[in-house]
């Protein structure tokens, strides 16, 4: 049993390889994060404009986007933008996928935050002078962050376990790395250490969490 | 008397939707004056008021405040309501920011004071309040009576030309209503031009120079407050201070 899952010469052995996949995938977490963020704030902003014609096209877009597998999104890019002449590489293929299915996502909790804001806060700071644009930078944004903070964690949990769906277009994140270490040893010891790995990373996130949401919980009682 | 009206609010009409809210009110106010607003809710006296800084957009009408018209498409609104302070039932302080930040955020924003200049200003302002020791706390922390306080502050800060108070004592605990209209009244003695949308009968009574009585989006009638609340000329004025009287 231990020979098989948890093998002490293949762990020496795969390590590096484990490691330099552990790499990737934080790199992978730190690109797409910021990009789904940035992604689901514009869409975000885009909504709290309130018009027609902002709001049936952005309506569609975060729709279908939601409904999308991000997998097939992914291999829809990688395979299928080859034959448009397009031939992006899959670490940039995984970007714009996540770019476009977690910022949806990320909107949608944005857009929720937002919309928590009492309307007389904009009120007050627009009686004062402040722009639209301003109010929503210094008055609405940081109370609608902090009050859908647990959410936004949450999702942002989700995308960095979903960082692993690299693997598929080959770029060489930890689980693409600890499946090459597994076909050469004829061992799933590598794969385990992945698993050991994505679960070390990510359980401090998910205590955060749960303590994060305990206390809104608190706050609302 | 030929002080200037420093507001001139002509023919405003307001709809939401089919409700038809202000049928066309004219108000004027003249510097230094301040005039308090009475009437049965729904009356449109609220709305009045956020008309004269646009917080709400009148369907027609035109609104002059201190040379500016406020309802141009030219009019640099975020100029303009720097010289209109308003003052909200709810308070509607920043939850995010202390005291201080409150009172700095337009100050240094829209005004374009530096971080240090924007404070010095705005401990003077909460200083006037009363609440000079309060500049750290946020707005959690403070009371009521002493949330409405900072409001204000916030308001007079930029040096306004006109304030407006929608309600100001309306959601605050009876011991708590004299701190607030306290300092109302020495902003009165400072010569601030005020419009007050209020219940307070007893400081309308020994405060304001006018008041006026609106009902179903009309103004009905106004004047002195002795002559308003002793020998109002309307039945339904009469009918509506008997009933606020009883209370």
């Amino acid at each position: 049993m231990i020979q098989t899952f948890f093998n002490p010469e293949i762990i020496v052995a795969a390590w590096p390889i484990v490691l330099s996949g552990l790499w990737n995938t934080i790199l992978l977490s730190l690109i797409v994060v910021p990009l789904g963020l940035l992604g689901g704030l514009i869409l975000a902003l885009l909504a709290s404009i309130h018009h027609p014609l902002v709001r049936w096209p952005l309506m569609a877009w975060v729709d279908f986007f939601r409904a999308f597998p991000p997998l097939v999104l992914l291999v829809l890019l990688f395979a299928g933008l080859p034959f448009a002449g397009l031939e992006l590489g899959g670490f940039a293929c995984v970007a714009i996928a996540f770019f476009l299915n977690t910022g949806a996502y990320y909107g949608e909790i944005f857009r929720a935050g937002i919309d928590s804001v009492p309307n007389g806060q904009v009120e007050a700071a627009r009686s004062t002078g402040l722009g639209r644009l301003q109010a929503m930078r210094y008055v609405v944004l940081p109370q609608a962050v902090r009050n859908v903070l647990p959410d936004l964690l949450s999702n942002t949990l989700e995308v960095v376990k979903l960082t692993s769906l690299g693997s598929v277009v080959a770029v060489p994140e930890l689980l693409y790395e600890a499946r090459q270490a597994q076909s050469v040893t004829y061992n799933p010891t590598p794969i385990v250490m992945a698993a050991v790995i994505y679960f070390l990373i990510l359980w401090p996130v998910v205590r955060l969490l749960s303590r994060l949401e305990n206390r809104a919980l608190a706050g609302r009682r | 008397m030929s002080q200037k009206h420093i507001v001139e609010a002509r023919g405003i009409h307001k709809h939401f939707g089919p409700l038809h809210v202000l049928k066309g009110v004219d108000l004027e106010v003249k510097e230094r004056e301040l005039v308090f607003i009475i009437g049965p809710s729904g009356s449109g006296k609220s709305t009045l008021l956020r008309c004269l800084n646009r917080l709400e957009e009148p369907t027609s009408g035109s609104v002059m405040v201190d040379g500016i018209d406020m309802l141009s498409p030219k009019t640099d609104i975020n100029h303009a309501r720097q010289r209109i302070g308003m003052v909200f039932q709810s308070f509607n302080l920043y939850p995010h920011m202390t005291a201080l930040g409150n009172v700095t955020l337009a100050l240094r924003k829209v005004a374009g004071k530096s971080r240090a200049e924007a404070e010095a200003i705005a401990r003077q302002a909460l200083e006037r309040v009363g609440l000079a020791d309060r500049a750290d706390h946020t707005p959690g922390q403070l009371s009521g009576g002493q949330q409405q306080r900072v409001a204000i502050a916030r308001s007079i800060a930029l040096e306004p030309r006109v304030m407006l108070f929608d309600e100001p004592t309306s959601a605050l605990d009876p011991e708590l209503v004299g701190s607030v209209l306290e300092v109302m009244r020495s902003l009165r003695e400072s010569g601030m031009t005020m419009i007050v949308v209020s219940h307070e009968m007893g400081f309308a009574r020994n405060a304001a120079d006018r008041v006026v009585f609106m009902d179903n989006g009309l103004i009905v009638e106004q004047g002195p407050p002795a002559a308003i609340f002793e020998t109002p000329a309307h039945e339904r004025t009469r009918a509506f201070i008997g009933q606020i009287q009883r209370h």
